[in-house]
């Protein structure tokens, strides 16, 4: 017998009796879907928001707000030469500006799909990151998230909540572990 | 309303006047009170240590002394919840199942069967609560802070009826004492070292006594502020409940 | 790895000698026990969610065997290869062959439990395979040659003073800095190297989601993301029962984890891998390892619940007081208390007695699993399993003997009780772990039985 055999078999002969899944409803409670609650959050967090009207207010606060930036690349810049490259080049870009498509109130995640960025690794690898995200693309919680969510669509998604961040030594809480050291979310609309 | 009285070993041996205050209160707020001769111990060292297999004469010997009661009272909360949890005979299962479901420890035995609202008690001093683990998160005599869950406490409650007693604030609500029942010897330093760190909080908050429901946690501690000659005593609740007002002592 | 041969409370024992450093342990841990509060209590429906969790995961237990075929299936189908593992050697095997059949010499790992477990890196590291891990604090624990003593922060025990001085010894790092911010900007510069050398990565699963074949990664530091994204073969190693069965239902559990485990909303990076990457290999090691065996313990199985948060370590009081490490298992604390057995009876017929019963673990527990009560029922099995010393159990049987008699214990409690009035060193000897640090209760006049004796008529 084959060890998946073998461990199929054995969970069959142990596994409980077949118990019901519970229902889902009823557990977002009151959590608001305002904006003012996903800042308060994001703020928490580590991340800054800034409410714009266009895409084109964009690059002028970010000059503001990191100044000395070389490398910045939009993912949803249609000559995205770099998609085609080696994504280990990816490694000197400074900010990346990625689409993101819900955002969840009470935790500040986003969530992002492989569509959405070309390259898997651009939010993780770039030294700051920038998420653009539609105002009426906010959500209370995570139930309403996956709700939208629906069936995955995507090899990659990822719901991202901050910038990367690490507590391990003795507690103190660090900005910038691995992946971005910051991030500005941009609520466009 | 007959009432057995279930004084367990150490207790017995140890803190009489523990099973005199419990005995006095409860026939002060007007129970008849018995103290069935020939109690032993409910077993919980040895089902805590793993041999509940061994507890069978215990349990035996238990539900002879209790069978007739309607109320069996004890002054633990620990070997309350061990026999509300664990007491079988295959021999005497109806009498067995009828202690499980009438056993109470003290407090809740006066806050929920004899609904106390008010006490003939005075007690001025700054005062400690321990929240002894297998009352509070067994017989969920108290809301545990772990619990997204409206507080309450059942000892407290009763501790605000006595006139003149200040209850200090903790850091640490519920935290164990670490006494554990063997877990006392068998991890003697981290044991030691959770009591240590239990009673100086309630030291650091001015506390002059501590009380609890459970003897066992309160020994424990005692065997440590006694090391430590703090000035710190502890005391049973039941000996604060019992407590005569200036009258009362008069009269 | 070497097994320890000390138990649990030799081990405390000795954590014990260094009290100031037992007190920031335990300060630090409850520290996060009490942001785990705080922020449980802003969601009013947070009892609610732990049932709902405990649910999924119970109708996950059993329907394991047809969501695994679900999983493998859906998994194939998205371009995964799927593999199975009876044992942690089989999974080291596995694990070494695919790195070999690649001829990866250099590799990243992100924090995986499982592979603490089956203690694959010095498997791989006697194949000639170098590993790093690249979660920071399983790179200090890795440089400093200790396991992890915690599951969700390995390196709680280390304070940055020492950390500072091993990323001198081995980063280069000047000597005596040990600010958290300079090492960490200095760790994430020695791994970006390695995540951009690696030729393969390893990650842990948080979820495995029969219906889609995805796996949810979730970490703060992005290094599993890092790792996975860069290398051409990305191995994911879960457990059996990392599985859930629907996509919506990682709205439950990625609403308590984060929140259960370091008291913060969500986990910077929740990943959902479903499919390889293009030009990449993913390979799943679906690893049982007394998991199924633990699934026929009726009394026990639901440990299998288990996300990995550890909330329980944060909240016990023993923990807190002995340090990860006195567990001497991969996974420490309450929940490894009630694993660990199942692996081996033997090893670990100390750990179920390494607790005072508190309960606290029961009520933080997510998922709720009556981790106390399995503790309790732990001892019974290992008592009758004749797992405990010969000498503990003679002594209580005599303490039974004598407990359920109540002329032999009247008498022997009197004796006890004028034995110590009359000699107090008899008892009050360093002998008598009770009186080591604390004193023996003053023995009273009459017990109070005899009391009840004579006063029973004037009461
Ligand atoms: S047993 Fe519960 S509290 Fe402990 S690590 Fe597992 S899920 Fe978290």
């Amino acid at each position: 017998m084959s060890s998946r055999e073998k461990i199929l078999a054995a969970i069959k002969q142990h596994q409980p009796e077949a118990s019901a899944l519970p229902s889902l409803t009823g557990l977002s409670g009151n959590m608001p879907g305002t904006l003012e609650a996903y800042r308060k959050v994001l703020e928490g967090l580590g991340g800054v928001l800034f409410e714009i009207k266009a895409e084109s207010e964009i690059p002028a606060i970010l000059a503001q707000q990191y100044p000395g930036l070389q490398r910045v690349i939009a993912a949803s810049d249609i000559q995205r030469t770099w998609a085609n490259e080696d994504p280990h080049l990816l490694e000197d870009v400074d900010m990346a500006i990625v689409p993101g498509q819900w955002g969840v109130a009470e935790n500040g995640a986003i969530w992002i799909t492989e569509e959405d960025i070309h390259v898997r690794v651009l939010p993780f690898i770039c030294q700051h990151l920038a998420i653009v995200l539609p105002r009426e693309r906010l959500l209370p919680t995570m139930h309403e998230a996956y709700e939208q969510i629906g069936a995955p669509q995507s090899g990659f998604g990822v719901f991202i909540a901050g910038p990367s961040k690490t507590a391990d030594i003795e507690q103190s809480l660090v900005l910038g572990a691995h992946g971005a050291k910051s991030l500005v979310v941009f609520v466009i609309g | 309303m007959k009432v057995g009285l279930f004084i367990p070993c150490y207790i017995d041996q140890f803190y009489p006047q523990v099973g005199i205050a419990t005995l006095q209160l409860l026939q002060k707020l007007g129970c008849e009170v018995e103290f069935p001769q020939g109690q032993t111990c409910c077993g919980q060292p040895m089902a805590n240590s793993g041999y509940e297999h061994l507890t069978h004469q215990c349990n035996s010997l238990f539900i002879k002394n209790f069978a007739d009661y309607d109320y069996i009272v004890g002054p633990s909360g620990s070997c309350v919840l061990h026999i509300k949890d664990h007491l079988h005979d295959p021999a005497a299962e109806p009498q067995a199942e009828k202690i499980r479901q009438r056993i109470y420890e003290l407090t809740e035995f006066l806050t929920d069967v004899l609904k106390v609202t008010s006490l003939p008690a005075r007690f001025p001093c700054k005062v400690g609560l321990h929240q002894s683990c297998h009352g509070q998160r067994g017989l969920g005599l108290a809301q545990m802070s772990e619990l997204v869950a409206a507080p309450f406490s059942k000892p407290e409650q009763l501790l605000r009826m006595v006139e003149g007693v200040e209850l200090v604030p903790l850091d640490r609500a519920d935290e164990c004492c670490g006494f554990g029942g063997t877990f006392c010897v068998a991890e003697e330093a981290v044991s030691v070292k959770m009591g240590k760190d239990r009673v100086a909080d309630h030291v650091k908050h001015g506390a002059e006594v501590i009380t609890g429901t459970d003897v066992s946690c309160l020994m424990h501690m005692e065997g440590i502020l006694r090391r430590q000659h703090a000035g710190v005593k502890v005391m049973h609740i039941a000996e604060i409940l019992n407590q005569y007002t200036d009258e009362q002592a008069n009269s | 790895m070497n097994r320890q041969t000390a138990d649990h409370a030799t081990l405390a024992d000795k954590f014990n000698e260094d009290e100031p450093r037992v007190n920031w342990h335990d300060q630090t841990l409850w520290w996060v026990r009490a942001k785990r509060d705080r922020i449980a209590w802003t969601i009013p429906e947070w009892e609610q969610l732990r049932d709902t969790a405990s649910s999924i995961k119970l109708n996950a237990l059993g329907n394991l065997h047809d969501y695994l075929l679900q999983f493998e299936q859906q998994a194939q189908q998205n371009g995964a290869i799927v593999h199975w593992a009876a044992d942690a050697a089989e999974h080291n095997r596995i694990v070494t062959e695919i790195l070999q059949k690649h001829g990866v010499k250099r590799m990243v790992k992100s924090k995986s439990m499982l592979t603490e477990e089956c203690h694959l890196n010095p498997h791989l590291e006697a194949n000639g395979i170098e590993v790093i891990d690249t979660d920071l604090g399983e790179r200090i624990v890795q440089l400093a040659k200790e396991p992890p003593s915690h599951i969700v922060l390995p390196c709680i025990h280390k304070k940055k003073e020492e950390i500072g001085e091993l990323f001198h010894e081995h980063l280069g790092t000047p000597a005596g800095n040990a600010d958290p911010q300079f090492l960490t900007a200095a760790a994430r510069l020695h791994l970006r190297k390695e995540f951009l050398l690696a030729d393969a990565a390893i990650t842990g699963v948080n979820f495995a989601v029969a219906e889609t074949g995805e796996m949810v990664v979730c970490t703060n530091e992005g290094n599993a993301d890092m790792g996975a994204h860069l290398a051409n073969v990305h191995i994911a190693c879960m457990g059996i029962e990392k599985i859930i069965p629907q996509r919506k239902h990682l709205g439950v559990f990625l609403r308590l984890l984060a929140r259960s485990a370091t008291g913060q909303p969500i986990t910077t990076y929740s990943s959902h891998f479903r499919k390889p990457r293009e030009g990449q290999e993913l390979h799943i090691v679906l690893v049982d390892n007394g998991r199924s065996r633990q699934l026929g313990r009726e009394d026990f199985r639901n440990s299998l619940k288990c996300i990995r948060c550890g909330a329980c370590m944060n909240t016990c009081p023993v923990y807190r007081r002995s340090g990860g490490h006195s567990y001497h298992n991969a996974v420490a604390g309450p929940i490894g208390a009630i694993l660990a057995p199942n692996l081996d009876m033997k090893d670990y017929a100390d750990l179920p007695f390494a607790s005072t019963l508190c309960g606290s673990c029961s009520n933080v527990c997510p998922v709720k699993i009556d981790i106390h009560q399995q503790l309790y029922k732990w001892r019974q099995v290992l008592v009758k399993e004749g797992y405990t010393s010969t000498a503990k159990t003679a002594g209580m049987k005599v303490m039974t003997g004598v407990l359920s008699a109540p002329g032999v214990y009247k008498a022997a409690g009197k004796m006890g009780r004028w034995v110590m009035r009359a000699f107090p060193g008899m008892v009050n000897n360093r002998m008598n772990p009770w009186y080591k640090q604390r004193e023996m209760p003053v023995p009273p006049a009459q017990s109070f039985s005899e009391w009840y004796k004579k006063n029973k008529k004037s009461t």
